[in-house]
Parts: structure tokens; C-alpha cells; sequence
């Protein structure tokens, strides 16, 4: 069997399970970074704090740390998740920790006029924030979150330092069988590249979507 | 209980801003049909004053009612409140993401729950009433300062007050622009909406006022009937302030 009819199934199985915990990880990861940015700008003092401290705590952490606490150190303390949800999980917290700065800066560089024409209809605070606020911020935040989530695309390779058999795992694994580097992490790169490609397009067209006149997107 | 033909009752009102004595004990009356004006130099607590009534902003001590409810009674649902006055912003404050139809449309749906085609319909009809129909799919940036503003009287319309409130409306406008507003805001007048309206536009308060409040130090000094009050008033600081005003109107040209 030649190399490449043994490698390029596997590494699309890899690539697989790299979907899977993307398809997981971005959407969840931008409604914990919504929740986090609501709960910092409206929440009550403690948890507004709380928020931010989740939000310090997992910008402050490497990524591969948290997934390395998760994993290892979790079930110290008897909280034990297999490998993917591991990953899954730190991936949800390490973007959603970012993502929510993003959300938040957009929330409070929405002007105060909004927010009292919105009170002033008689509409309460959750009314204002969904109808009226969140629209205009998530806008605004688009192109910040997008970026995030592209390097979440990139850093789901770190899932394989837990034992999970995605694209990176697969490469490295044959690397240290075959030795061939240039065409086993060229070609897992390219596939990265590819994911981020088209990441980068559907975002461009979201935007476009979304375009309201008066209402571009911050830079 | 207050006079059922009052529609506003404003009783004692004081506010502060830290040392700031923004408010001291303010109190008039709105009755139904009537139109008030208030104005006075600025920093005066005009727009504080409005912001106080349909609580934007607490005020300290005192008591508004709207109709036979206490707004400033801590059990009154505010929202609620809030429903029935209008309120006209110097910024237009149009929601940017919402056409013109939507930002009329909106409060109808979300706060007063009505179908989305029927608040479509009665957003049209509000639009129609400031000469702004065929602008209803546009959005705020496409729109001039007096388009929006007209939009955002419409807006306040449309949820059916018993009492609008304009906070100095046409101030944010060039000139060329403040008469589009005027002439709905005159026409509404003409209706017999009841309104309390912040404005230094003395053109407007002449032919539709009933009453001019000259505030001034937190307090009224002086208030009266259009003519009276811009020809001869007694206090000092009004005396100042209208002939100020007369000035520019004269530097105007009008």
C-alpha cells in the first residue's frame, strides 16, 4: 500500500472529528460569549464579576492548559469527561472567553439614545436588550467573533495532546511512524488553510447579509 | 384624585446631581388638549425635568401623575407608563437597524404585542400622518435630520399617548430642516394632542401654546400665555432670555 492511499483516508477521518468538535465548540462558544458580555454589562455587581472572572481566568490560561486541567486535573476532584468533550468543552470556554470581549465592547459602544428611545416605548430591559440592543452589537462584533472563531478552527489541533484523533493527532502519529513531514503536516496545514478559507468566506457573506446603511461593521 | 381633565400633574419635583441642585421644586399642570412649553436658558433642568416625569431619571422628592395614576408610586409599572407618553428626543434616537416602518412598527409588536401586520398597518398610517410613507422602507442613515425626527414623532404616535413630550426636537437640525418639524408638530397641535413640548422655537409657541413656563434655576419664575410672556415678562432672567431670543430671530430674518 503507498503511502498516500494509507494516509489520506486516515487523515480524513482526522478531519472528520475535527468537524464534529467544531460544529460543536462555535456555536456554543458564541452563546457563552453573548451570555458572558450580557451578564457583564446588565448583570448585578457579583455577577458581573463572576463573568469576569470566567473571562480572565480563560484569557488568562494557554489553551493548552485549560484542556490539560480539564482532562487531567478535573477528575482529581471526581469530574472526569472523555477526551473529546475535554476538548469540546475547553473550547467552548477559551473562545467564548474571548468572543465575549468582542460582544461586550460592541453592547456598550451602542449608544445611549438607543437604549432610552427603547425605555422610553415602555419596553422592558430584556425587550430592549433582544429587540433593540443585541441586533445592533452582534453586527458590530461580527468581524472580531469571526477571527475568533477562525483561530478556533486552527487551535482544535491542540485536542490532539488529549488522545483525540483529529487531523493533527493523525499527522503527527504517521509522521512518527513514517517520517515523511513535508508531505504529512503540508498537507494538514492545507487542510487547516482550506477550513479557514472558507470559514473566512461564509463570514464575508454573513456580513454582507447583515449590512445595514449607518450600521458598518467596527474595524 | 386630580381633575379628570388634568392629563399631567407634576407636584414639587426636585432633583440633584451630587451638589448640583438640578431641580427645586417644580410644579404645573397639563390639561387635556393643552399645549405647554418650556423653556430657559440651558442647564437650566429643562430636559432633566422631562426625563423626571416619565422616570428616564428618579427624581428625588415629588410626585407626577399621569391621568389617574401615580408614575412616581414605586408599585406603578413603569413600562406600562411609559406607553402612553410620547417622547420626542433632541437626537432623533431612531433605532439604526430598523427601517423607518420597523422603527414605528417595533413598539406595537414587541411592547404592545399586536401582529406584525397590523402594526405594519398602523406604522404606515403614522407615517403617512408626517408625510413619511414612501420613506418607510429606509433606514435612519438614509434618511435627513428632519425625515428622522418626523419619524420618530410618528414613532411615538403610533403607540397612541395620551401626552406627547418633546425634549427641544428641532435643536440637532439645520435650519432649513426645523420647519418640516414644526408643521407636524403644529398640525398635531392643531388636533388637540395634548403636549408638553422643551423649545426655544418662540415662531411655534406663539401660534399653538396655551402656556409658556420660563424655567430658570431649577425653579419656574414666570409663566403665562405665549404673547404675554414673550412680550413682557417680568423677571429679570426671563427678560434676558426672551430678548436674547428676539434677537436671533431678528438675525434670522424671521
Amino acid at each position: 500500500m503507498s503511502f498516500w492511499e494509507d494516509f489520506l483516508p486516515k487523515i480524513l477521518e482526522g478531519w472528520v472529528l475535527t468537524v464534529e468538535i467544531l460544529v460543536l465548540a462555535i456555536p456554543l462558544g458564541v452563546i457563552l460569549a453573548i451570555a458572558l458580555a450580557i451578564a457583564r454589562v446588565y448583570g448585578n455587581k457579583p455577577i458581573s464579576l463572576l463573568a469576569a472572572g470566567i473571562v480572565g481566568l480563560f484569557r488568562g490560561f494557554p489553551l493548552i492548559v485549560t484542556l490539560l486541567i480539564i482532562f487531567f486535573a478535573l477528575p482529581k476532584v471526581g469530574i472526569y469527561f472523555p477526551p473529546f468533550e475535554s476538548a469540546v468543552l475547553g473550547f467552548i470556554l477559551c473562545t467564548g472567553a474571548y468572543q465575549s470581549e468582542y460582544v461586550r465592547g460592541a453592547i456598550q459602544s451602542i449608544d445611549v439614545g438607543q437604549s432610552l428611545a427603547a425605555q422610553t416605548l415602555g419596553m422592558s430591559k430584556l425587550k430592549e436588550v433582544a429587540h433593540i440592543i443585541l441586533p445592533q452589537a452582534l453586527r458590530r462584533a461580527l468581524p472580531g467573533v469571526s477571527n475568533e472563531i477562525i483561530y478556533l478552527i486552527l487551535y482544535s489541533s491542540l485536542a490532539s495532546y488529549l488522545g483525540v484523533e483529529e487531523i493533527f493527532a493523525i499527522a503527527r502519529h504517521f509522521n512518527s511512524l513514517q517520517f515523511r513531514p513535508i508531505e504529512i503536516f503540508l498537507t494538514a496545514g492545507l487542510i487547516y488553510a482550506s477550513m479557514a478559507t472558507v470559514a473566512t468566506t461564509v463570514f464575508r457573506i454573513i456580513e454582507n447579509k447583515l449590512r445595514i446603511p449607518g450600521l458598518e461593521a467596527t474595524h | 384624585m386630580p381633575n379628570e381633565n388634568v392629563v399631567l400633574k407634576v407636584e414639587n419635583i426636585y432633583k440633584n446631581y451630587g451638589n448640583n441642585e438640578v431641580l427645586k421644586g417644580v410644579s404645573f399642570e397639563v390639561n387635556s388638549g393643552e399645549i405647554k412649553i418650556i423653556c430657559g436658558p440651558s442647564g437650566s433642568g429643562k430636559s432633566t425635568l422631562l426625563r423626571c416625569l416619565n422616570l428616564l431619571t428618579r427624581p428625588d422628592k415629588g410626585h407626577v401623575w399621569l391621568e389617574a395614576e401615580e408614575v412616581t408610586n414605586p408599585t406603578t409599572n413603569i413600562n406600562k407608563v411609559r406607553q402612553k407618553i410620547g417622547f420626542v428626543f433632541q437626537e432623533f434616537n431612531l433605532f439604526n437597524h430598523l427601517t423607518a416602518l420597523r422603527n414605528v412598527s417595533i413598539g406595537l409588536e414587541v411592547v404592545k404585542g399586536m401582529k406584525k401586520n397590523e402594526a405594519r398597518q398602523i406604522a404606515l398610517r403614522e407615517l403617512r400622518r408626517v408625510g413619511l410613507e414612501e420613506h418607510a422602507h429606509k433606514y435612519p442613515a438614509e434618511l435627513s435630520g428632519g425625515q428622522k425626527q418626523r419619524v420618530a414623532i410618528a414613532r411615538a404616535l403610533a403607540m397612541n399617548p395620551v401626552i406627547m413630550f418633546y425634549d427641544e426636537p428641532t435643536s440637532a437640525l439645520d435650519p432649513q430642516l426645523i420647519g418640516e418639524v414644526l408643521d407636524v408638530m403644529k398640525k398635531l397641535a392643531k388636533e388637540k394632542l395634548t403636549s408638553l413640548v422643551v423649545t426655544h422655537e418662540m415662531g411655534f409657541a406663539q401660534s399653538v401654546a396655551d402656556e409658556i413656563m420660563f424655567i430658570a434655576d431649577g425653579k419656574i419664575l414666570e409663566r403665562g400665555p405665549p404673547r404675554e410672556l414673550f412680550w413682557n415678562p417680568k423677571h429679570e432672567m426671563a427678560k434676558l432670555f426672551f430678548k436674547r431670543i428676539a434677537e436671533l430671530y431678528r438675525r434670522e430674518g424671521q
